[in-house]
């Protein structure tokens, strides 16, 4: 399992090299969404409305932060549960979305359409929220303010932690880890 | 009768939410010190090290140890001689919730509403269990509820005829459907019997035991343990990446129940495990 420096906008070549289990320190833009704010998204594409980002080669982190203390860009900020947001993932792949941080397992379904499109699935580490926060240098937001948590925002990290869970062959770490250690 | 007043109520919730949502309780951090030791799985190792890690963190810079700070389940044991004076009694709950959560830097994680979600901005309402029970004190529980866990949580009728077998089979897969979704390594609260209702309070009530602590009656100190090895086997480990600590505890409530009913709930509880609890 190798550790890689990432810097975003994602690109093929460097997705190709990431296995399963590598570890990644992403480092640039990344954009919140969680629940509500895909369900605006999805409504916005239908409409032929312009969406307020680009999605083109861009990194989702399923993710609602903590209200920021003082001095502080964010409060403590982790990744929510994944497969909430299966079900709006297929057209934001689409347009060109190429990696998403998130807990937990995705369904079939996108990880087939992550596999045709070459985009990534990344876990962050779940309930290390002050952590995790530290890698947090800006704090924008771009959309949806009136969602609270649940709004856009674009963050500019340094060398957030993050574990490859569906690389583009199609692996998948939950079904592998699983594996190698259960007993019976 | 002895009188408490709201305002001591209010103060008291307000800390309670700031202090649990900061600080991992000892019982825990101790408890995923000693899986780290135990953990086979490398990737699983480090996950329980960044756990404690964050603890510290959490800890020195005043910061949530999850950016779920949860919904506020608040227990309350209120002594049938105690007189509540100064306003309302669950008010003053709520008032020390938005208190709390806003001068505590916690995410509101609150809709107003199951489907039409406006956020209600103060992380109220608290949801309130009230017991009456003897005595003149006011024993106040918060437990910040994170919304990963909770929804991995299921509450289901069994028939007696499934008896323990079934009861067993229906919590251990819960947990393994359940996957990375929950935080593992995480804490299982079960509780069995009552009325459907009574099951799934039980549960919650499961899951705030202190760590290490067995149930009273050996039979079901044993299904604990026995449930516990089994979960241990199931391969998940730390955040579902493989490896063998998958629960840091289950924890097993009873109660009475009707002779055609063998109800059973989990409620799963993520490792950033939370309560709070203050006697007036």
């Amino acid at each position: 399992m190798s550790i890689h420096k990432i810097q975003t906008p994602l690109k093929d070549s460097e997705l190709q090299k990431l296995k399963i289990g590598d570890s990644v320190l992403l480092s640039g833009t990344i954009y919140t969404a969680r629940d509500s704010a895909h369900q605006r998204l999805i409504q916005m594409l239908k409409a032929k409305e312009t969406l307020p980002f680009d999605l083109k080669d861009q990194v989702l982190f399923y993710a609602g932060p903590a209200p920021a203390p003082p001095g502080k860009p964010v409060g403590s900020i982790g990744p929510t549960t994944a497969c909430r947001m299966d079900s709006y993932t297929l057209p934001l792949l689409d347009i060109g979305l190429k990696g998403m941080i998130g807990k937990g397992a995705r369904n079939q379904t996108v990880r087939m359409a992550m596999q045709k499109h070459s985009a990534v699935y990344f876990a962050a580490i779940g309930g290390i929220a002050a952590l995790l926060a530290r890698c947090i240098k800006s704090s924008k937001i771009i959309a949806f303010e009136d969602l609270g948590p649940e709004a856009i925002r674009q963050l500019e990290v340094v060398n957030l932690p993050v574990i490859v869970v569906n690389d583009v062959l199609g692996g998948d770490l939950y079904e592998e880890g699983v594996f190698k250690f259960k007993k019976n | 009768m002895r009188e408490i007043k709201t305002d001591q109520i209010v103060q008291t919730v307000r800390s309670l939410c700031i202090e649990a949502n900061i600080h991992l309780r000892q019982d825990v951090i101790d408890r995923i010190q000693s899986c780290r030791d135990q953990e086979t799985s490398t990737i699983g190792r480090q996950v329980l090290g960044q756990i404690l890690e964050n603890a510290d963190v959490a800890r020195t810079s005043a910061m949530p140890i999850c950016q779920d700070t949860g919904a506020t389940v608040v227990l309350l044991k209120v002594g049938q001689d105690v007189h509540i004076t100064g306003g309302s009694l669950s008010e003053a709950i709520h008032e020390g919730v938005r208190q709390g959560y806003e001068e505590g830097f916690l995410r509101k994680s609150i809709v107003q509403d199951p489907f039409r979600r406006t956020n209600t901005g103060d992380n109220t309402p608290a949801f309130i269990h009230t017991e009456i029970v003897p005595g003149d004190q006011l024993k106040i529980t918060i437990i910040p509820k994170g919304g990963g866990s909770e929804n991995m949580s299921e509450a289901r009728m069994l028939t007696p005829s499934q008896g323990l077998e079934g009861v067993k089979q229906f919590v251990i897969n819960r947990v393994r459907i359940s996957g990375g979704n929950p935080c593992p390594p995480v804490i299982v609260g079960v509780g069995i019997g009552g009325t459907l209702e009574v099951c799934t309070f039980l549960a919650k009530k499961a899951i705030i035991r202190p760590i290490g602590q067995r149930h009273p009656d050996s039979f079901y100190a044993e299904l604990e343990t026995s449930l516990l090895n089994e979960i241990n086997q199931l391969g998940i480990g730390p955040q579902a990446f493989g490896g063998r600590c998958t629960a840091l505890e289950v924890f097993v409530e009873v109660r009475p129940c009707h002779i055609a009913s063998l109800p059973v709930a989990v409620n799963m509880q993520c490792h950033a495990a939370r309560h709070g609890e203050a006697v007036l």
